[in-house]
């Protein structure tokens, strides 16, 4: 039985516990003094103290238990050799768990006297509508069985002590009901416990972030010196065999921090103007209809996937603007198929909206007044928009570019798809460069040993990532909140 | 008064040079108004080329190249040796393409000693029919030795050259399709039998190595596994979270941290919380790799900002006149919340989940570092299994070379775009409908 059913019967226990309670707080209500709660404060706190203590146990018990059995059948599994029929240890383990839900279909008398073969075990299996990979190996029977009894014994002995503790909360529960007992206060303690521990998340989050990748950069950094990684301008980090002697890389930061920033400035270029002067024009001059279909429109810019932005570059854009540099020079094309001008253009349309929203937000944050007083004077709209509107919203704006920034040192798709892996420093914004985001995907995708610097320097660099983009982002945010209550 | 002064100030001269400097204005005026426009129409024409780029690459993926073949379910190609009865896993080895190819000569006239002839047919159907065939022989094992109609799938060129997709002039050793298979398929077409059908194989196939029987199938699953983790767990406690720090919480140190971390959280690159799934969840807590389990909780905790930003901000649209009546008529401040703030918060924070949700199911960067780039063929049976969902697939797909794929990513990126679009619609009509102003 799934823990799931053990955690849908406890739900009940707590049900029959409100349902109960509820009954029996009304029913010491009559004929008495008024209560202290309303009857149905009593019923959940019956319910709480049922289901909590009882659901918490089921979540880890059954968390511990997966990683018991997983453990073991690892350990089960033969060592691997050159010749293992299975090519690695995690389809081995791959394989023992499609035998062992295979063999849940079987019928307990089949169970019971299982072949030793899996040449005569398959056709049973089989006739059970179950296909298994035919070089499944006899070893793994006799594996799979006892993880599926091992893991049965932990669930039933898991379930039965959870529904032992629901029982006994919910038995406590209802035998504290009582005129006087304050349940209403007990269960909004406990609502307001849940709710500010929600609201915790988000620092938890942080801390999981900066903590996680500190570790792991520290570990990166007891292998390579920080010097050679902050400083070092050639990033070669040779995929050389793992374990091997001389296997080390040379990660130098500089390359890709350049290429990110190249990137998000040619970005920028683009996304800036349009963004801004779509912004000014949506608060100055559109007209409520034209508004009212321009921006869903220029939204719906902003909704689309960054995965769809970088295949549109690399199926489309790409290879159209290496075709027309081919054709304007005859022969040679001079901008190349992924190139820092390629993905900088395309990142900076997907930037179009960000860059407009925000600041339409904050060009009609400027008092109504300011504009009037500018008019009023003479002043045409563009005069009032350009000396007066622009220099009294450019704080906000300034935040506004720096979140922009944030988010295109940040993108990811776009330039996987777009940018190129070639790590190298160039000026030519038709060549290829690569990026910090296109790196980290690049070093943790694959099968790789986990501990080798290759694949640390990804936490490494995204660290500096998320360095960067933070003190960017703190400014920004500073600037924008500043500006607001400058107005407000 | 006001005559007099008018009257003395010098007027006469001045007109003709306002003039000069007033239509120099206006001119900067109107080409000031037209950078705007500009601004917008340059927006608005890469959004129109995209997707018209996209869906004319795409469409033609919607239908799939089949043909109508007589297929005699030969005993003895099926089972040379007779021992079905005894083996029945003879019928799932059996050389099933081979039944269709001679049905294919059938249907072409063509002898079987016809050597060149019958080379040309080689992946002219799809490797697919092995597994068609196969399902069709188990399922009814009496159909050996008879003869029955089927629609098979054409392989990856030939349905490239029936679309039209294969350029014919090229010389015939540099494409895919040669002028032997193009009289074949010119053949099937005018006797009716080769026709586009609608491609249901789209919605139901997983990843493949053969473009025509590959689809989005199992990654659609998969995101719909990974959303509804992340809507189980995003929504209440995005709720929960903002209920809090709008109704609750004391402007405290506390708070303080809070606020300035959900809103830093907001703008930390995607890719970062790949880095933290793949540290914390994978190594720390051990969870499977490739889950929608494992891919829910990192886009969880990606959105989590998002929904928290929009529901305070729809609790904050409440007036407080409704908590004070709440108060005022003896309910305790959670009574008043949960009562009557809520509800009527209801609209906005849902509103902005799904938005959220849309954002989530277009995020690619960090499922790529928890492992979800793997090649998935069955349907996940659970958030454990591993699992791969649209985005990936499409990015997957946009790695291939062959023809088939390429219009097969742009296939799942509009498969991708319409349920995006269907999100955002919805989300659009529920504030249309609910909205409320106080």
């Amino acid at each position: 039985m799934p823990m799931i059913y053990y955690v849908a019967v406890i739900l009940a226990i707590g049900i029959v516990a409100l349902a109960v309670g509820r009954q029996r707080a009304s029913a010491q209500t009559r004929g008495r003094d008024k209560q202290h709660s309303r009857p149905h404060y009593h019923g959940w706190w019956a319910m709480l103290l049922a289901t909590i203590p009882a659901i918490l146990l089921v979540v880890v018990w059954s968390i511990g238990s997966t990683i018991y059995v997983e453990r073991h059948i690892e350990a089960q599994i033969p060592e691997q050799t050159d010749d293992s029929p299975i090519a690695s240890r995690s389809l081995a383990i791959g394989m023992i768990h499609n035998l062992a839900d295979a063999l849940r279909r079987l019928d307990a008398e089949a169970r019971a006297n299982l072949p030793a073969t899996f040449a005569e075990l398959q056709p049973k299996l089989a006739a059970k509508g179950a296909a298994l990979a035919p070089d499944t190996q006899d070893y793994m029977i006799a594996i799979a069985a006892g993880a599926n009894a091992e893991s049965d014994t932990l669930r039933l002995t898991g379930g039965v002590l959870a529904l032992i503790l629901a029982l006994a909360g919910a038995a406590y529960g209802l035998r504290s009901i009582h005129p006087r007992a304050q349940a209403r206060n007990k269960v909004e303690r406990i609502v307001l416990w849940a709710l500010l521990g929600s609201s915790m998340i988000a620092i938890l989050t942080t801390v999981g972030i900066v903590l996680s990748m500190l570790f792991e950069t520290f570990h990166f950094f007891s292998s390579v010196s920080p010097l050679s990684f902050f400083f070092g301008t050639v990033w070669d980090p040779r995929f050389a065999a793992a374990g091997a002697g001389d296997s080390a890389g040379q990660f130098g930061l500089i390359p890709l921090l350049a290429g990110t920033l190249y990137i998000a400035l040619v970005a920028l270029l683009v996304a800036v103007p349009i963004g801004l002067m779509s912004a000014v024009y949506m608060a100055e001059y559109a007209s409520r209809r034209v508004r009212s279909i321009v921006k869903p429109a220029l939204e719906l810019l902003a909704g689309i996937p960054t995965i769809v932005y970088g295949i549109f570059a690399l199926v489309t854009l790409g290879p159209f603007l290496r075709d027309l540099s081919a054709a304007l020079t005859g022969g040679t094309p001079f901008i190349q198929a992924q190139s820092i001008f390629t993905a900088g253009v395309v990142m900076g349309i997907m930037l179009i909206p960000v860059v407009s929203s925000l600041s339409d937000d904050i060009i009609t944050a400027v008092p109504r007044a300011m504009r009037d007083g500018s008019l009023g004077l003479g002043a045409t709209r563009s005069e009032t928009i350009k000396r007066v509107v622009l220099p009294a919203a450019l704080p906000g704006i300034v935040g506004a570019i720096l979140l922009t920034a944030s988010r295109a040192i940040g993108e990811t798709m776009i330039v996987v798809l777009a940018a190129g892996v070639a790590a190298k420093l160039t000026a030519n914004p038709f060549e290829a460069m690569t990026t910090i985001t296109v790196k980290i995907v690049n070093q943790l995708t694959g099968d790789l040993e986990f501990n080798s610097p290759q694949t640390l320097v990804a936490f490494a660099l995204g660290l500096t990532l998320f360095a960067v983009t933070l003190v960017m982002n703190i400014v920004a945010l500073y600037i924008v909140r500043k500006y607001r209550e400058q107005y407000e | 008064m006001t005559d007099v002064t008018l009257d003395s100030l010098p007027v006469a001269t001045a007109p003709a040079r306002r003039d000069i400097g007033i239509r120099k204005r206006y001119a900067a005026e109107r080409r000031f108004r037209f950078y705007g426009l500009a601004a917008i129409s340059v927006g608005l024409i890469f959004l129109a080329v995209m997707l018209v780029t996209i869906v004319g690459k795409g469409y033609t993926s919607f239908m799939q190249t089949s043909i109508l073949l007589p297929i005699t379910f030969d005993a003895k190609v099926i089972d040379p040796q007779n021992k079905r009865e005894t083996d029945p896993s003879v019928l799932i080895k059996a050389n099933y393409p081979n039944l269709a190819r001679d049905a294919l000569a059938t249907r072409l006239g063509i002898s079987k000693d016809d050597k060149p002839q019958i080379a040309a047919l080689k992946g002219f159907v799809s490797d697919g029919v092995r597994v068609q065939l196969r399902d069709m022989v188990v399922a009814d094992p009496s159909l050996i030795g008879q003869t029955r109609d089927v629609w098979v799938l054409a392989g990856a060129n030939i349905d490239s050259a029936f679309k039209g997709q294969i350029d014919l002039d090229v010389a015939e050793g540099n494409r895919k399709v040669s002028d032997r298979q193009v009289g074949f398929i010119d053949k099937l077409r005018d006797e009716g039998v080769m026709e586009g059908k609608f491609n249901t194989g789209l919605f139901t196939y997983g990843a493949s190595s053969r473009p025509e029987t590959s689809g989005v199938g199992v990654a659609i699953i998969g995101s719909f596994y990974m959303m509804l983790i992340v809507l189980l767990l995003a929504l209440p406690i995005g709720v929960a979270a903002s209920i809090y720090l709008e109704e609750f919480a004391k402007k405290s140190r506390l708070t303080d941290i809070i606020e300035v971390n959900i809103n830093n959280l907001a703008a930390v690159p995607s890719i970062v919380f790949g880095l933290l799934g793949l540290a914390i969840f994978l190594n720390f807590f051990g969870l499977p790799r490739s889950a929608p389990l494992v891919g829910g909780l990192v886009l969880a905790l990606l959105v989590l900002p998002t929904i928290i930003i929009a529901s305070r901000a729809a609790l904050k649209a409440v007036p407080p006149s409704i908590r004070e009546a709440a108060l005022g008529v003896g309910a305790s401040k959670q009574q008043a919340v949960f009562h009557h703030v809520l509800p009527l918060a209801m609209p906005g924070i849902l509103t902005g989940t799904i938005i959220g949700m849309a954002h989530a199911l277009g995020e690619t960067a960090p499922l790529l570092l928890i492992g979800m780039v793997a090649f998935i063929v069955d349907v996940p049976h659970g958030v454990t299994d591993a699992a791969t969902v649209l985005p990936v697939q499409i990015f997957l797909w946009s790695d291939l070379p062959e023809v088939g794929f390429q219009a097969k990513t742009s296939a799942a990126i509009i498969v991708l775009l319409a349920f995006l679009l269907i999100m955002n619609g919805a989300a659009i009509l529920l504030r249309k409908r609910f909205e409320r102003r106080w």
